[in-house]
């Protein structure tokens, strides 16, 4: 069942077209990592689900209702952590954790307490006070503490420490299992990789690839370090060979899934001494996209 | 210069000027233009001296000199000297609030978003930036005095000569000096822009009041305010230069005070404590309606002591007036005392006009609070959650009107209150209070416009500041001499029922009652169909 859906969503600034068609769709007890450099227009489509902003075009739904008209009633079933935490700074952490789960309309105490204490947050201090990390702590504990179906989580990660992030991943698994739905964007890639079912990249307000992590991968292929007797000098000519590296005598090199047996055929003529094989990073995957294709304008 | 404090100090108050290189100069032009303006009014309005002694023989009564100072050269009310000694004292303020809120802009507000922390990591002084602000701060005050002078001067009236004009600029330059200065030490003692800000206007409310105090007693207390300093300098008059000198004098003592304060605190710290938090919210933090509460509480309850005690300031004169008017003859003659009212009665509407108006800032801030939060990105925590946006806007909305009410209803009772008690005749309280709540219609429109502004102008929401200032000045000068009432017609302000003069205009107060709904229900529809953004 799907839980999220856009389509064709477009979001212009006046000339500026920040989403351009933007389609997504997140099911029900999936994590849904949604990543891409800033500026690219993640925040924004967030923005466009949560009815804060409008939609120049398309339609943006979540649980089948319209992100905008019916903005308050989604809510209700939703959690939300922004990007850039801005807390009122006369407030206290704790008094801005209960606000928000009064907003929301749900009451957790137990949950909140334990939250607080696994983030190791000190709820007593005023928000002036925190840290980036620790306002986003504020925000995670609010959201992760109401009982939600559907949690939208902008960047969660970019302020915690590498303790924090583990907490944060525990919880993303534990809703998981309870099956929630997560649309969860980020750039940190081995965060996607580890937690997410499904991955769309956006670049420039448009959405360039879509599918799980193995549909991704199959699509890049499969990373060769290869060490011969006898050198190959037309490995670079080869159709689907990329990104050839010299590496301790050997040579690392990408090479497209349907080329594979192509390639196989042709190294093994030059006496194979060692070979290794990999799938894909995310990282590579995300940098192939956007180095390759970093000056063609989309905008 | 010792670099381990200054360095950079130069680089930074171009930087301050570049960043306000357009709200600077509307500051300065909008002084100049109006001052000019003014006195170009008052020279139309009162041909011959004959008309003008008349309204020297007014200027005795205690209520003006608590609302522009001691009055002087009464015996040759000269068009320049009346001009000065009803314009210089509330243009200062004004001046005043301009150097406050530019001030804490480019120190507390700078440091509590980070800016400075990002500037103090480059080679620069630890005090580069307080006196880059007061350096600039100073120049622009120095510019307005010049421009005040030449401006005055260029219009070639008799009695405004070239030393009375650049000292009527120099008195309004010193004080937006001294109150830099001030605002600088106060972003030293406080934690945040906010206390900062809350602070620096008090401490102007204050020496305003202090100086009414001082001025219609014996004048001790008056030395402790600076305004109470530069209404001295009896322009075009004597032509005093040495208010302005003390006043100056004040201004670098205090930026000297600021600046080692400054230099011996934590970045982002304060001087005045800060109190430990909450762990859980209140049962009264429970809602939007909450929250926007909690967020203004204590600037609220500031204002609200704040227009008692102006209230009562007033009232506090009226005893004075009483017995002035018991003794002077000559004012039993000038103003026929309308039917069925005493003559410090007569005074009540325009008392109560000049304070609505200052009442109208508070309220108007309780809704502009919204826009506030938007920029600051806080917005999206309350509407991500099940909260519309009608309820959002609805509860500051909400907490505006409280605001309206309660602001206005303070400030007639401070003033019937405190004359009651001081006037041997007594005074009528309930009078005092119905001629407060006349004008809340007007301050809804006020109210209305605000939350039109936020629906479909959010950029704009600054206009509201410069036509409540407009309208200040409408009804502060049309309660002096008699205006064309078209002015008087563009403030809502010009639609109120003088009680207790005239009986109360339900059907106008009725329309104006159903103009500010109309604007606040556009304002909503606005606002239901815009983008939240920061």
């Amino acid at each position: 069942m799907t839980v999220l859906k856009t389509a064709g969503l477009t979001k212009k600034f006046g000339d500026f077209t920040a989403l351009d068609g933007v389609d997504i769709e997140v099911g029900e007890g999936e994590v849904y990592g949604f990543i891409g450099p800033n500026g690219a227009g993640k925040s924004t489509t967030i923005r466009v689900l949560l009815g804060i902003l409008k939609a120049t075009e398309g339609q943006a739904t979540i649980f089948g209702k319209d992100a905008w008209k019916d903005a308050v009633e989604i809510h209700k079933r939703v959690a939300y952590v922004p990007g850039d935490v801005n807390l009122w700074p006369n407030l206290t952490g704790g008094e801005v954790i209960d606000l928000f789960i009064k907003l929301r309309g749900g009451n957790n105490g137990s949950r909140r307490e334990e939250l607080i204490r696994r983030f190791d947050l000190d709820p007593g201090k005023k928000c002036r006070t925190y840290s980036k990390g620790n306002r986003q702590k504020v925000a995670l504990v609010a959201a992760l503490a109401s009982d939600a179906d559907l949690y939208i989580l902008d960047e969660p990660t970019s302020g915690l420490d590498p303790l924090m992030e583990r907490v944060f991943q525990e919880c993303i698994s534990e809703a998981k299992a309870e099956g929630k739905s997560i649309l969860l964007s980020s750039h940190i890639l081995s965060e996607v990789e580890k937690l997410c079912d499904k991955v769309a990249i956006i670049r420039q307000g448009k959405i360039i690839e879509t599918g799980t992590l193995k549909e991704l991968r199959h699509l890049t292929g499969t990373m060769l370090l290869v060490e011969t007797k006898e050198p190959m000098p037309q490995l670079h000519e080869l159709k689907g060979v990329r990104g050839i590296e010299q590496k301790d005598g050997a040579l690392s090199f990408q090479v497209d899934q349907e080329e594979l047996d192509h390639v196989i055929r042709y190294v093994s003529g030059f006496g194979i001494v060692r070979m290794e094989s990999a799938p894909p990073t995310l990282e590579e995957l995300f940098m192939r996209h956007y180095e390759g294709a970093g000056t063609g304008g989309a905008v | 210069m010792d670099n381990h404090y200054f360095s950079g100090t130069g680089s930074l108050s171009r930087f301050i000027l570049r960043r306000d290189r357009i709200r600077m100069p509307i500051w300065i032009f909008s002084f100049v233009f109006a001052t000019v303006v003014i006195a170009v009014a008052f020279i139309g309005l009162y041909e011959n001296a004959q008309e003008r002694q008349t309204i020297a023989a007014t200027m005795e009564n205690p209520a003006m000199t608590a609302m522009v100072g001691p009055g002087y050269g009464l015996d040759n009310y000269t068009a320049g000297a009346m001009m000065a000694h009803q314009m210089l004292l509330m243009t200062a303020v004004v001046v005043g609030l301009m150097s406050v809120l530019l001030v804490i802009r480019h120190t507390r507000t700078d440091e509590e978003e980070g800016r400075i922390e990002m500037v103090r990591s480059l080679p620069v002084g630890r005090l580069a930036n307080v006196t880059a602000t007061l350096a600039v701060l100073f120049l622009i005050n120095i510019v307005l005095a010049v421009l005040t002078g030449i401006g005055l001067y260029a219009l070639n009236i008799e009695s405004m000569d070239l030393e009375g004009s650049f000292l009527y600029g120099a008195a309004l330059g010193a004080t937006g000096m001294v109150f830099a200065s001030m605002t600088a030490v106060f972003a030293q003692l406080s934690h945040n822009a906010r206390s900062a800000l809350g602070l620096s206007i008090g401490f102007l409310l204050a020496a305003y009041i202090i100086r009414g105090i001082g001025d219609v007693g014996n004048g001790f207390l008056s030395w402790f305010s600076p305004l109470g300093w530069i209404v001295r300098s009896e322009v075009y008059v004597n032509n005093l230069w040495w208010p302005i000198l003390l006043t100056v004098g004040a201004a670098v003592a205090l930026g000297g005070l600021a600046m080692y304060l400054n230099s011996i605190r934590d970045l982002g710290a304060g001087f005045l404590p800060a109190r430990a938090g909450k762990v859980h919210a209140s049962r009264f933090l429970q809602g939007p309606f909450g929250l926007a509460f909690r967020l203004q509480r204590t600037g609220f309850i500031a204002w609200a002591i704040g227009m008692y005690v102006l209230g009562a300031s007033y009232g506090s004169v009226m005893g004075d007036m009483e017995s002035f008017f018991a003794d002077v003859e000559i004012m039993k003659d000038l103003l026929v005392p309308m039917e069925g009212f005493s003559l410090v009665e007569q005074f009540v509407p325009t008392l109560m006009a000049v304070m609505t108006i200052i009442g109208t800032i508070p309220v108007l801030m309780a809704i502009l609070k919204l826009k506030g939060e938007e920029k600051n990105g806080r917005i999206e925590h309350v509407l991500g959650r099940a909260v519309s946006r009608n309820r959002l806007l609805g509860s500051y909305l909400l907490i505006s009107i409280m605001a309206s009410f309660v602001m206005l209803s303070l400030a007639g009772l401070g003033l019937g209150t405190v004359a009651d008690a001081m006037m041997e005749e007594g005074f009528d309280v309930a009078m005092a209070f119905q001629a407060a709540l006349a004008y809340l219609p007007a301050v809804w429109v006020m109210i209305g416009l605000t939350v039109l502004l936020i629906g479909w102008l959010p950029k704009f929401t600054g206009f509201i500041w410069l036509y409540l200032t407009f309208s200040f000045f409408v009804i502060y000068l049309g309660s002096l001499f008699q205006l064309p009432e078209w002015v008087e017609k563009g403030t809502p302000f010009g639609y109120v029922s003088a009680i207790p003069l005239e009986g109360f205009d339900w059907l106008q107060a009725a329309l104006l009652t159903g103009v500010a709904a109309v604007l606040i229900v556009a304002g909503f529809i606005g606002y239901n169909k815009r983008d939240i953004g920061n």
